[in-house]
């Protein structure tokens, strides 16, 4: 029996990313923060190449830039005249702190450092406030980063008081696309919210009609003080644990409540968003999204013929493969297999809670792979598509299978950063996207093609 | 002549570039900012440690040794020994193109290995996991070759990828395995991990096979990495010319052409800054001597292919030559006069690489564009004065710990391919042997040289002299584009190319008219055209 995770001691073609880049990432949802990497240059030039190339905006991150002798001797002196300079140069609101392998190897104590570095030039005027978050590359992806920076912003800045009328959303690892179709839906409803990490603007905007030296965007640092007072806290990512995420911290410290669930793919899960939506404001949905979820049943009943009984592989991170899933099953697609680098050991049973039957279904679950795993599981699943981001492209290639691009990075296409997967509109995006997938290959295959349908 | 007069003095830019910094930082960045003068060559302060928390172009030593130098041949299996991060980050770029013989002849270029070390092996040791790394990539594949390459970690837990690399070598015995100790925190660029991969490539792979190469003018192309194909126009050019690429130092490149190098009677070097150690090392171990070439721009790949027939001062290939430039120029001249009156009289800026910034310059002359401001990432000084400053070139704690290896004459193979008075004759008659004169003496007198430009510094470049095209790489891409400005990536080419030789400046030049003469930008309202088009606005804001 193959195992549930890998067999290999070494992984080839990782199906996954490092944990320094998600909080890095996670940093550009903050208004006027600029991320700072204690580690080698080399890290903050390779995520921002990674992060720039599948979002195509501008994407500043500093470093410490160690040397043989700070990696010796310890890199406080590098950080704190980092963060001199980049306070200096830039005039952040906020430095979002992320550690690397090599300053959590030797040890570095950053807390300490910050809190000498306050000390001496604390008196020196305003000073932008720093949020830390331990990102040793050695332990999980770059999903655990996110989320740690994401729960560190708010550990950091959330203030007690009394309940406001606002209601927390940390969607996690989302396009700016998906963010800004939250916001929307938050602003229809009429429900005041704080979305974070919001990186809609500041990874997607417009031309710079004057000089700045960040983009403009992100969640404002007050409005990060007030998740502390909200009514409540939604929370998208199914293996996403509370002792890990903000949400449960604010749960925790201010006994804000966290109503946590799976991303909202497919029209079961969106409908249960909604109902969130509905009992929290006490009010019916508004009825551009009922015209919304219309459209998506009534493209479902047209497209059923094309996609049903065909067969899927999905990868990526654990909380997006297992909410693409349960979409799938949803439209009687086979997720034959749900494949993640990540390692939180909770995906089965999690895509368990969306998929009962999964057993049966014959959809297979394996976490901690990388894509020579997959890849062998291609051959002896013959699926119909993959679906994932742009680092199945050889799989698909080799196998002649299509793949449809989801998530991050996208960086052999365009656009990656607009694409849609959230709720009715995500999902319709993402069903059109299917069949028209689905087609292109069987127009492509036949002899003769055919035009209309 | 002078760099366009209309800017303001340069000094007068210069003292703007560093007035936002603190007066160290300014103090520091005040010597790597340089005005020109191609005759007296002023001192660049190059290959200094960025300021930390100055947002740098420059990568790291790993970056260049793994991702640079060994990357693009394709028959060696890179192992990466580290967390997952960066060996996933160096995977599969753009650099690393290449062309099997057959489809069944390997080609691990798309694979990614890494040891993918978590926090037991940093407590424990990695070696363990190294070796079983080693052993499922050899049980997979028997390559020839596998490369280790150790990340920042390793260097500080004390594994030794050395001694790991000798016992699975000679346990498998029939596949050679070497490692890089090139952790990130070594040197102050990708370029320490060039001179540590140059290092590697020397002692564990040049001069294992002495099988004589076919051919009468044998050479090797060094510090050329098929980026966007340019490797394969190269090659279609030596092939129509009748010279013999022994090896490539790397683009499209295999095991056992390196293997086989020393046996080449020339070696040609396009990026100086990556490579000129193997050059040296060839020179002295083997006789071979090199000589710098360019194969950037349509007028500079015809002097350089003359070059090489001047070399090897033989009749035939000197006509057969001057047959191929005759034949190829035509359709290049045909696409410049078509373009350059829409180019001619555009200014440039480049801010990439190592020897790019200088190649490129090339082909924006050819269409009638200058280069007002120029800078490399991560080269030395000798890349921008000349090698002549070599021995006066003061060796900092950064440079001391990349290795030096000792190269003494090969008893048996060594070979001098021209005595000392024929290499004096070539130099005579303007033949770069062994030796590069640097970026400056092309440039214009009074254009701004720029060592490792801060992402501030460009920006605020871009204000001043608001250039038609800016070049550089991605992470500079779109903050140059959002002021309105096109920018060409020159590490990857936005995924054109090739720009080498004579079909690639083609391509270039058609490229670049497309971008400067795009309709889009009118769209686009720098933060400069705001202002002066719309006074009355500005009026309200300064009220």
């Amino acid at each position: 029996m193959i195992t549930e995770t890998t067999a290999k001691t070494a992984t080839q073609n990782a199906c996954r990313l490092c944990n320094p880049l998600g909080a890095c990432l996670a940093f550009k949802g903050i208004e006027k923060c600029v991320p700072f990497l204690h580690g080698s240059q080399g890290c903050a030039t390779y995520i921002r190449r990674y992060l720039i190339s599948h979002y195509k905006e501008p994407i500043d991150i500093a470093s410490s830039n160690f040397n043989e002798e700070t990696a010796v001797f310890g890199g406080s002196h590098n950080l704190k005249l980092g963060l001199k300079n980049v306070t200096q140069q830039y005039k952040p609101d906020v430095i979002g702190i992320a550690t690397t392998c090599l300053s959590e190897t030797i040890g570095d104590d950053v807390q300490m450092i910050l809190r000498e570095y306050e000390a001496a030039f604390g008196s020196d005027g305003p000073m932008p406030e720093m949020i830390f978050a331990s990102t040793p590359s050695y332990q999980g992806s770059h999903i655990d980063g996110f989320h740690a920076a994401v729960r560190s912003a708010v550990k950091t800045l959330a203030e007690g008081g009394a309940e406001k009328h606002l209601v927390n959303i940390f969607p996690g690892m989302i396009s700016p696309a998906d963010i800004r179709y939250l916001k929307e839906i938050f602003t229809d409803f009429g429900l005041p919210f704080v979305l974070l990490p919001d990186y809609s603007q500041t990874l997607d905007g417009g031309p710079w009609a004057e000089y700045h030296r960040i983009p403009k965007g992100g969640t404002p640092r007050n409005a990060i003080a007030s998740t502390g007072s909200a009514a409540a806290s939604i929370e998208f990512g199914s293996t996403l644990e509370a002792s890990k995420s903000a949400a449960g911290y604010l749960e925790e410290r201010f006994g804000v409540p966290r109503l946590d669930m799976a991303m909202p793919i497919g029209i079961r899960e969106t409908d249960r968003f909604f109902e969130i939506m509905e009992k929290l404001t006490e009010k019916p949905a508004p009825e551009k999204y009922l015209d919304e979820r219309r459209r998506l049943v009534d493209a479902y009943a047209d497209g059923h013929k094309y996609v049903f009984g065909k067969k899927a592989i999905v990868y990526g991170e654990e909380d997006l493969v297992i909410s693409i899933a349960s979409f799938l099953d949803e439209i009687g697609i086979v997720p034959v297999l749900c494949a993640s680098g990540g390692k939180s050991g909770l995906m089965r049973n999690k895509l368990g809670e969306l998929i009962p039957d999964m057993e049966e279904k014959g959809i297979k679950v394996r976490h901690g792979v990388d894509f020579v795993d997959i890849e062998n599981e291609t051959a002896v699943l013959q699926p119909d598509l993959l679906i994932g981001n742009s680092k199945g492209f050889t799989m698909s290639k080799k196998s002649r299978l299509p793949l449809l691009r989801i998530g991050f990075p996208i960086h052999d296409r365009f656009g990656g950063q607009r694409l849609h997967h959230l709720g009715y509109r995500g999902t319709q995006e993402l069903f059109d996207r299917i069949v028209n997938t689905i087609i292109e290959q069987r127009q492509n295959a036949s002899p003769i093609g055919y035009t209309y349908m | 002549m002078e760099a366009k007069s209309i800017y303001q003095d340069p000094a007068v830019i210069k003292q703007e570039l560093i007035d936002k910094y603190p007066s160290k930082v300014a103090k520091k960045r005040s010597k790597s900012i340089v005005i020109n003068d191609p005759e007296t060559i002023p001192e660049v302060q190059a290959n200094v440690r960025t300021v930390p928390g100055i947002i740098t172009q420059r990568g790291c030593s790993y970056a260049g040794c793994k991702g640079v130098v060994l990357g693009p041949t394709r028959d060696i299996v890179n192992i990466t020994h580290g967390p997952i991060g960066c060996s996933f980050y160096s995977w599969l770029t753009r650099r690393n193109q290449t062309r099997p013989e057959s489809p069944e002849h390997e080609n691990f270029i798309t694979y990614c290995f890494s040891t993918d070390m978590q926090e037991e092996n940093v407590v424990f040791g990695g070696e363990k996991k190294l070796k079983v790394a080693i052993q499922e990539a050899y049980d997979l594949f028997h390559p020839k070759a596998i490369a280790i390459f150790s990340t920042c970690p390793v260097g500080l837990i004390g594994d030794d990828v050395h001694a790991a690399a000798r016992e699975m070598k000679e346990k498998l015995g029939d596949c050679n395995v070497f490692g890089f100790s090139c952790e990130g925190y070594r040197g102050v660029s990708q370029s320490a991990g060039h001179h540590i991969a140059n290092n590697g490539v020397f002692k564990h792979m040049v001069g294992r096979n002495s099988k004589p190469a076919e051919g009468k003018f044998k050479i090797n192309l060094l510090g050329e990495y098929n980026i966007g194909g340019d490797a394969f126009e190269i090659e279609r050019i030596f092939e129509k010319c009748g010279l013999t690429l022994v090896a490539s130092f790397s683009g499209n490149s295999t095991v056992g052409q390196i293997e086989n190098a020393h046996v080449a009677d020339l070696n040609v070097i396009l990026c100086h800054r990556s490579i000129n150690y193997m050059g040296d090392m060839m020179e002295t171990k083997y006789g071979i001597p090199w000589m710098k070439v360019n194969f950037v721009g349509a007028e500079s790949s015809a002097k350089s292919l003359r070059k090489i027939a001047e070399y090897f001062d033989d009749a035939e290939l000197k006509a057969r030559i001057e047959a191929v430039i005759a034949e190829e120029m035509p359709k290049v001249k045909a696409v410049i006069e078509d373009i350059r009156p829409r180019t001619e009289g555009k200014t440039a800026m480049l801010f990439v690489g190592g020897s790019r910034a200088h190649h490129y310059q090339d082909l924006f002359s050819e269409l009638g564009m200058t280069t007002i401001a120029a800078g490399y990432e991560f080269a030395h000084r000798d890349d921008y004065e000349g090698r002549q400053v070599l021995p006066g070139i003061k060796i900092d704690a950064d440079s001391k710990n990349i290795e030096e290896l000792k190269v003494t004459a090969d008893p048996e193979l060594y070979n001098p391919r021209k005595t000392e008075a024929e290499i004096e004759e070539l130099k005579a008659k303007g033949l770069e042997m062994n030796g590069y004169e640097g970026m400056m003496k092309q440039m214009q007198r009074k254009s701004l040289v720029i060592d490792d430009v801060s992402h501030y510094e460009s920006e605020k470049l871009i204000e001043i002299y608001k250039p038609d095209i800016f070049c550089a790489g991605i992470k500079e891409k779109y903050v140059v584009q959002k002021m309105g400005v096109p920018l060409k990536q020159l590490h990857s080419y936005d995924y054109g190319g090739p720009y080498t030789g004579f079909e690639g400046a083609v391509n270039f030049y058609k490229d670049i008219d497309r971008m400067v003469n795009n309709p889009v930008w009118k769209l686009i309202k720098a933060p400069w055209e705001q202002a002066e088009t719309d006074p009355l606005e500005a009026s309200y804001v300064t009220q």
